[in-house]
């Protein structure tokens, strides 16, 4: 099945630590991706972006100098952009947009603009009730996420670590991740690493870089005169669970599932055929979550799954193929980039790292606390 | 004292309507839960019902103080200027089911499931912050 819509173009900003502005990324790309396309900002007329300031796809059309008959600024965390890959596709199909840029970007390092604490509004009752207690945010939620699943079902912090082994195997075989250079990592590193909020070390959490990232949507009628290999959005589908630390009963079961379930009906496929699946690692725990989630192992099983090298280079299930959130890029809300290698690994542009023959992609997103959730289905016909 | 050593919170938000009475409990030590006519508990306290949807049949009951450890992390890197680290947050559940985010002492190695039971830490605007500490055996 279609939802008639596909993707033309993506690019990436600069990556790392740039030096650079909010707004001089987002140009980057999305300009590049544009030009990815075969297209120009005179075609676009939707705008989706987040991260931006508070009117963030207002302040992005202002820079651009357009007027868009349709914009998004959803703010959902990192999951953000799977959302609105649903949302362009139901205004391009509904005649209200007829070409979409989702886009973010962030100087976060360079701006060294993360805080450990996080950002509680003060009139929330988060600020109220959670905060006094000095939970670091998001990081303090993963972790007792992960001790939670490590007590539940009996896994290791050793086996956890795959997630980060195995990112770390992607990045070596691409140029533009931040690790590219860094060399292999084992289990016994990550969990040696120094502590952060436990059971998650350093090495469990996704890095604080610049970066961003755009893709380019239009009906797949128009799509078919582009130069690029169109990618059909195939589905889509999203749960938000909560904001606070304390209203889900069982950290251990994130809104994945159902957000995986609803866009594999759409799209009329199953995990059994996907080929290639990038999923949001702001933590290890919340990939191996995602896998659970996503319906490629049981509810309990993702660690003894992926314990045989599946999700490394040359493995049954390649996962995070440009090295992630953990080894590739993090910019804050990494969601967009999730969107752009899915659409390079359909269209086979990417060299070492390439997954051969892929036809069927999952980006996952997952935003905030494990609060958003939201998977697309990308696929190309050959 | 504290009942959790070497815990001195920041400033804490400011009540609202919502939360006054819940947080004015606190100044007699009194835990207290949300409760609806319908019979659902919830925390925090908030305008309306999340199990029935009322916002009339809403009320605070004296919790017993038992919990137990639903979850925890031991925190390595301090948020905050002026804060001890390590230190240990964790998710209670109340005996009453609603689940509170707060802090266990760190002088022991907890584990989930741990029993444990409300202590509290005073604050300067004459609020106290629930916190909890391990359920000694009783013989």
């Amino acid at each position: 099945m279609t939802t008639g819509v596909a993707i033309v173009g993506a690019a990436e900003s600069d990556l790392g630590s740039t030096g650079r502005s909010i707004l001089g990324l987002q140009t980057q790309a999305v300009t590049r991706a544009l030009a990815d396309a075969g297209l120009t900002l005179a075609d676009v007329d939707g705008i989706a972006t987040t991260g931006v300031s508070r009117f963030s796809a207002t302040q992005l059309a202002d820079h651009f100098g357009i007027v868009p008959t349709w914009t998004d600024s959803t703010f959902a965390g990192g999951s953000a952009f799977e959302m609105f890959v649903a949302r362009a596709a139901q205004a391009i199909r509904d005649g209200q947009a007829s070409v979409v840029v989702i886009s973010f970007a962030s100087n976060q390092r360079s701006a060294r603009s993360r805080r450990l604490g996080g950002v509680f509004d003060a009139w929330v009752p988060e600020a109220q009730f959670e905060e006094p207690y000095d939970p670091l945010y998001p990081a303090s939620y993963y972790g007792m996420a992960a001790q939670a699943y490590l007590h539940h079902h009996g896994g290791t912090h050793e086996q956890l670590a795959e997630i980060a082994v195995a990112a770390r195997e992607w990045a070596l075989l691409n140029p533009a991740a931040f690790r590219h250079e860094a060399g292999p990592i084992t289990a016994a590193d990550v969990a040696a690493a120094p502590m952060v909020s436990s059971p998650l070390t350093v090495a469990d959490c996704c890095l604080v870089t610049d970066g961003g990232g755009a893709v380019v949507l239009t009906s797949l009628e128009r799509a078919r005169d582009l130069r690029r290999t169109p990618v059909e959005v195939l589905g889509y589908g999203e749960r938000t669970t909560h904001t606070s630390f304390t209203t889900v009963p069982d950290l251990t079961v994130p809104g994945a599932a159902g957000s995986a379930a609803d866009a594999y009906a759409r799209a009329g496929i199953g995990p059994a055929d996907v080929d290639v699946v990038e999923v949001y690692d702001s933590f290890t725990i919340t990939a191996a979550l995602s896998v659970e989630g996503l319906g490629f192992c049981g509810r309990g099983e993702a660690l003894d799954f992926i314990a045989d090298g599946r999700i490394r280079p040359g493995g049954a299930l390649p996962l995070n193929t440009n090295g992630g959130g953990l080894s590739y890029c993090h910019p804050g809300q990494y969601g967009v980039l999730l969107l752009v290698e899915a659409v390079r690994q359909l269209r086979g542009e990417c060299g070492a790292r390439q997954v051969p023959g892929a036809e069927v992609a999952v980006a996952h997103g997952t935003g905030g606390i494990l609060s958003t959730h939201a998977t697309v289905v990308l696929g190309v016909s050959r | 004292m504290s009942a959790v050593p070497g815990f001195v919170p920041g400033e804490v938000a400011p009540a609202d309507e919502m939360t006054a009475a819940w947080w004015d409990a606190t100044r007699e030590h009194r835990l207290t839960v949300q409760t609806c006519g319908c019979g659902h508990r919830q925390h925090p306290p908030r305008a309306v019902c999340t199990g029935c949807g009322r916002t009339d049949g809403l009320s605070l009951v004296d919790a017993e103080g038992a919990a137990t450890v639903d979850t925890f992390t031991v925190v390595h890197r301090a948020p905050r200027a002026d804060v001890e680290t390590p230190y240990v947050v964790a998710r209670v559940r109340l005996a009453e089911g609603p689940i509170l985010l707060t802090r266990l002492p760190s002088d022991r190695a907890w584990s989930i499931g741990d029993p444990v039971t409300v202590g509290w830490v005073d604050l300067p605007d004459g609020r106290a912050l629930p916190v909890f500490t391990h359920t000694e055996q009783r013989n």
